[in-house]
């Protein structure tokens, strides 16, 4: 019976985990909501969040538009489709690529973050010491990071966006002799709302994420700075994951 | 007479280890008691269970009679108006400044004006003897010592009616320890708190209580003033204030 009882155990601690995690982002997502606010926080961490990773969002995107210009036209070569170029390449960016490369850029970079610093706050005792001076740690440091995040990555995927189209447009134009006018008149005739509004809830959600993930990680974290270095690692980890998941969820929903 | 502060029966374990095992102590207004004990034995526990930090199994805390042992929200945010705490790190916030530290409570729990609030911090730094040039330091730039005054500076701002102090010269070499303890002596006074602090540093034990408590297995054993520890007939206080490894305290090695 040892194979069933270790499974057991193992569906009983996911279950645990799941259940901790819902309670905390339960809670932080109601410290969003009521008093006090910390706007300066919140401002401050939409700067960490947003404005610092504006390059690497944008260059990941440039990268990214113009490697799938180049591969729509070559496979739309195959069946002398290399003309929607400009129409895959937006529909892509702005549905797809825009906010879920955006949303695994600060995985990595935000997600982490977020864990080491309150990790390491949580392993010296500064989170006690915040409760101990009449501050509640979920308002102070958890909201702000919540509210930022989520407000931040749509603003991040709407640049990632016009990048990503303007690295396609690059190449286009550059390297497979594409009209720039045509191509941009193709892109702005082609792109319908629904596919801005998509990536932007999928970006918000993906921020909304991010955030949870790594201040959950870094708040149970314990035992010094191993500790510190496993809830960094969980955070990317379980982020991107989740990202991914929710990409999924999300696209199907709004396909159906 | 109500005790300030009353721990009443407190259990708390962590797993199968059993930690506090009923603990009752309790600390008067005006005093100093300082709770003594070997590594791992509860003391850090004792103070965040009074403070709110950890929840207890079982038991009570009581402030001035009333029972702040589950205390949510304002209830929670009244009882720890009347605490200050000096971590046994200091527990600075790193990502702010000295003055910012010292006036977090001012600044983010009573919304004061950062104008009035770097005043206010400056001055008590100046009680406690650092130099109004660091306020605009980072943590990380201060020495243990300073930083221990920081701790000091941040925990009385807001004139506590009872600080905790844990290890409160841990990690200082003895004559800033001394020059620590006495500060906490004389702000202790200056403010006519109540003050509960965990050591095992006897010298500084010494210093800083009116009475002495010891804990042992989750429990108090013995608590007298100062002047009898060293003629308490407890055969764990003698072995723990002459530091033998015989007795019937076993080391954690």
């Amino acid at each position: 019976m040892t194979p069933f009882r270790d499974i057991g155990a193992a569906v009983l601690a996911i279950l645990r985990e799941a259940g901790r995690f819902s309670l905390f982002v339960g809670r932080a997502t109601a410290a969003v909501f009521s008093p006090p606010f910390y706007g300066a926080q919140a401002l401050r961490q939409a700067l960490q969040i947003g404005y610092f990773s504006l390059p690497v969002v944008g260059l990941t995107a440039v990268f990214i538009g113009a490697a799938l210009a180049l591969n729509i036209y070559t496979g739309g070569a195959r069946f002398n489709a290399e003309q929607f170029v400009p129409n895959i390449v937006v529909l892509g960016i702005t549905r797809e690529l825009g906010p879920v490369l955006a949303g695994l850029m600060l995985a990595g970079r935000v997600s982490a973050g977020i864990a080491a610093e309150i990790g390491t706050m949580r392993v010296t005792e500064q989170i006690d010491a915040m409760t101990t001076l009449s501050t509640d740690p979920l308002k102070f440091l958890v909201a702000p990071r919540l509210l930022a995040a989520t407000l931040s990555l749509p603003l991040l995927v709407l640049v990632a966006d016009t990048i990503g189209v303007m690295g396609g447009y690059l190449v286009a134009v550059n390297s497979l002799d594409f009209n720039g006018a045509t191509y941009l008149r193709n892109t702005a005739d082609f792109l319908q709302s629904e596919d801005v509004i998509l990536g932007l809830v999928k970006a918000a959600v993906f921020g909304f994420i991010i955030a949870a993930i790594g201040c959950y990680q870094g708040y149970r974290s314990a035992g010094g700075a191993l500790g510190v270095g496993r809830a960094a690692t969980n955070a990317v980890v379980a982020a991107t994951v989740l990202i991914l998941a929710s990409n999924y969820l999300i696209t199907a929903f709004f396909v159906s | 007479m109500t005790a300030k502060l009353d721990l009443r029966g407190l259990k708390k374990a962590f797993g199968t280890k059993r930690v506090l095992d009923g603990l009752d102590l309790s600390l008067d207004a005006g005093r100093s008691l300082v709770v003594i004990g070997g590594s791992g034995v509860g003391k850090s526990v004792t103070i965040k269970c009074a403070l709110g930090l950890i929840a207890p199994d079982e038991g009570q805390v009581l402030l001035d009679g009333a029972d702040i042992t589950h205390a949510r929200g304002e209830a929670r945010a009244a009882a720890l108006r009347q605490f200050g705490m000096l971590f046994q790190g200091a527990a600075l916030f790193d990502s702010l400044t000295i003055w910012e530290n010292v006036a977090f409570r001012l600044l983010y729990a009573d919304r004061t004006p950062r104008k009035e609030a770097r005043e206010r911090a400056i001055e008590t730094m100046r009680k406690v003897r650092l130099a109004p040039e660091t306020a605009d330091l980072r943590p990380v730039e201060l020495s243990g010592g300073m930083q221990k005054r920081a701790g000091l500076a941040r925990a009385i701002i807001a004139r506590p009616q009872i600080i905790f102090f844990d290890e409160p010269t841990t990690g200082l070499d003895p004559i800033t320890a001394d020059a620590i303890n006495d500060l906490i002596v004389e702000m202790v006074k200056e403010l006519g708190c109540a003050a509960l602090s965990i050591t095992h540093d006897m010298a500084s034990a010494r210093k800083i209580a009116d009475e002495i408590a010891m804990i042992h297995q989750g429990k108090i054993i013995w608590r007298g003033p100062v002047s009898e520890i060293d003629r308490s007939g407890n055969a764990h206080i003698d072995q723990f204030i002459n530091g033998r490894a015989d007795g019937p305290i076993q080391a954690v090695v």
